[in-house]
């Protein structure tokens, strides 16, 4: 039990350290930024026939002329408080905005989650059962070829041939419309939702694909596998009994460690798709200088990052007879 | 009586590709022969290192896919082809791995000795290993333990020629001779027993014959008896090793075992031989000299020596 609690103090920390340092390296980089948040949002012809007075007031809002330090330590000292501040472009709390926004990417993110990691890993074991004949030759050269697309380009082609030409899905958002928020349907919220998720699955299945085609390949060439093989176990048998089994650990750490990708494509994704979620908010924020917005969204997706290698940590411990049982003695 | 396993002149080598696309054939195993009956534990020994390991893999059927055997295999008496081998094989002929490494890391002991969940126990403690032991994983074993549990992997099936490979590294002299005891065991329940070994001491105080494997090669094989006798032996290597054994004085052999792929032309023996003489670079033939054979132009036994 001790070395439990050690465990996640020690894992509680290093979150709070990381917290700290890319809320520090996002600010940083935004005070560092060529674009004057007045010129972009109120626009150069607004700001010409506005007095001196207008302008100087907002400057003050949009914190143009603070000392950087100081607006980072206030950001900071409400934050630890629990007050992410007001969001410069929306004028509504940036929690709320948080809020809102996460609900429609968590759907999103939540379905090519599972969608590409099942996908993912079926193809892989296939595709390493299958080493060296044409279905791992055909499931390799599509993972190859999507890696190397880019998530916006395949979400254009998909946008393209589903919505424009075919008809048959919304070109955007995440609602009709001009639709009152209480004639949305659950359907058609999965219809504006499927074409994003679909881009972000498609992009995420030939990481973990390839991966899980790598272990098998390995698990496979094992001495164990060879005296099971000795054994007089069929290579299917071998697959599932022995294949599934030691592809499964390193399966889920790649399926945790994939939520950084994940959301670092539903950035671009969201973007094309016009989609109101987290990742359209964070181009939006960081374009039009909303520093308390951004900086919300870079510490809520970090900690979703780290929320996700945590969770690995853990089962990993959970499911490894060498941790579990080495861990049950101690 | 028909002998359960008969190799003749099996040789085994990989093609390899050298940096580029040169293909070259490395010969792992070159001319082996032997015979094994029922009943009767043959020991092929050889230093560690020198493909003894593929002869097991190889009677299984279960050579990497880069791997070319020839020569003749026979399991009672029939060709033993791959597909026969990958039919009896973990019925009829089975392998007793080196180590845990051969287990499934992630699987309990239990299932991996049986399917049958009564027949793994049962066979556990015919090995004086209680059922908590198939509650285990491999990681959990001790070295002892886990000889007896992959003895009992082997015995799970009712085989009539059981493979070892190197079963005893890393045990003490009292543990390794009584996991040699439970091979004796099986061959007094007439089973056939082939042990690929690099320890002859060891190999000594239980098979009835031993074949003697030198560069890819069978130089001798002879009735374990010969071993008590120097003068008994027929190849000069074989007195080598004889001389080398704890009890005649440790006495090392010069020189070293060529590589494969560097084997010279002739008796791959002939650079660190004694006995050499001209004509060792040519053709050598295995013959049969009083009650073994050997592969040796001027044999120290049977020439009046
Ligand atoms: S053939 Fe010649 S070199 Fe080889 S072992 Fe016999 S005597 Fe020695």
């Amino acid at each position: 039990m001790g070395h439990r609690i050690q465990f996640a103090a020690k894992k509680l920390l290093r979150m709070a350290l990381l917290l700290l340092g890319v809320s520090l390296t996002a600010f940083l980089l935004m005070s560092a930024s060529p674009l004057d948040p007045l010129q972009t949002n109120v626009g150069q012809a607004a700001l010409g026939t506005m007095s001196q007075e207008q302008i100087a007031r907002l400057e003050d809002y949009w914190g143009v002329n603070d000392p950087p330090l100081e607006r980072y330590l206030g950001w900071l000292s409400s934050a630890l408080r629990g007050d992410l501040g007001t969001s410069l472009l929306y004028r509504v709390p940036v929690v709320r905005v948080l809020g809102e926004r996460m609900g429609s990417s968590l759907w999103l993110m939540a379905a090519a989650w599972v969608l590409s990691g099942l996908l993912g890993l079926t193809l892989g074991v296939l595709a390493g059962a299958c080493r060296g004949r044409w279905p791992d030759r055909l499931i390799r050269g599509w993972c190859i070829l999507i890696s190397s697309t880019p998530a916006f380009w395949l979400a254009l082609l998909l946008l393209m041939v589903f919505s424009v030409w075919m008809g048959i899905f919304p070109i955007g958002l995440s609602v009709p419309i001009g639709a009152e928020a209480a004639a949305v349907t659950l359907a058609d919220r999965l219809r504006h939702a499927f074409l994003p998720a679909l881009t972000l699955s498609i992009t995420g299945v030939a990481g973990i694909a390839l991966h899980t085609r790598e272990k098998l390949c390995g698990v496979l060439e094992s001495d164990y596998v060879l005296f099971a093989r000795a054994r007089g176990e069929s290579a299917p048998s071998i697959v599932l009994r022995h294949g599934l089994r030691n592809v499964a650990l390193p399966a889920i750490t790649l399926q945790f460690a994939s939520i950084s990708e994940l959301i670092g494509g539903s950035v671009l994704v969201e973007q094309v798709f016009s989609y109101p979620g987290l990742g359209q908010a964070a181009v939006t924020a960081g374009l039009g200088g909303d520093l308390p917005l951004l900086l919300g969204i870079t510490v809520l997706t970090a900690a979703l990052v780290f929320g996700g290698n945590l969770c690995a940590d853990l089962l990993y411990g959970a499911v490894d007879p060498k941790i579990r049982r080495g861990a049950a003695r101690r | 009586m028909r002998p359960i396993l008969e190799v003749e002149n099996l040789s085994i080598s990989f093609l390899q590709y050298d940096r580029g696309a040169r293909r070259r054939v490395l010969p792992a195993i070159r001319r082996l022969d032997l015979t094994l009956e029922a009943g009767q534990v043959a020991a092929v020994v050889g230093s560690s290192g020198s493909g003894k390991s593929l002869l097991a893999h190889g009677i299984l059927g279960i050579l990497p896919y880069n791997a070319r055997m020839e020569g003749t295999l026979r399991y009672r008496g029939e060709p033993l082809t791959p597909q026969r081998a990958a039919a009896l094989r973990g019925r009829e002929i089975v392998l007793v791995p080196q180590s845990v490494g051969y287990l499934d890391p992630l699987m309990k002991v239990g299932p991996q000795v049986a399917r049958d969940r009564e027949k793994g126990r049962g066979v556990l403690g015919r090995y004086g290993l209680g059922p908590e032991t198939g509650d285990l994983y491999p990681f959990e074993l001790s070295g002892g333990m886990a000889r007896r549990v992959l003895i009992s992997t082997a015995v799970a099936a009712s085989p009539a020629l059981v493979v070892a490979d190197e079963p005893t590294p890393g045990l003490d002299a009292r543990a390794a001779g009584r996991i040699l005891g439970h091979f004796r065991e099986l061959a007094q329940g007439g089973a056939a027993v082939l042990l690929i070994t690099h320890d002859l001491e060891l190999a000594l105080t239980i098979a009835h014959k031993v074949a003697v494997f030198y560069a890819g090669e069978t130089v001798e094989e002879a009735p374990a008896a010969d071993f008590a006798r120097r003068e008994d032996l027929r190849h000069p290597y074989t007195r080598a090793l004889w001389d080398a054994l704890p009890q005649h004085g440790f006495t090392p052999i010069p020189g070293t075992q060529p590589y494969p792929g560097a084997i010279p032309a002739g008796c791959p023996f002939a650079p660190r031989c004694p006995k050499r003489q001209a004509d060792c670079g040519g053709a050598i033939p295995y013959q049969t000299v009083a009650g073994g054979r050997v592969r040796c132009l001027h044999p120290e036994r049977g020439e009046g020596s």
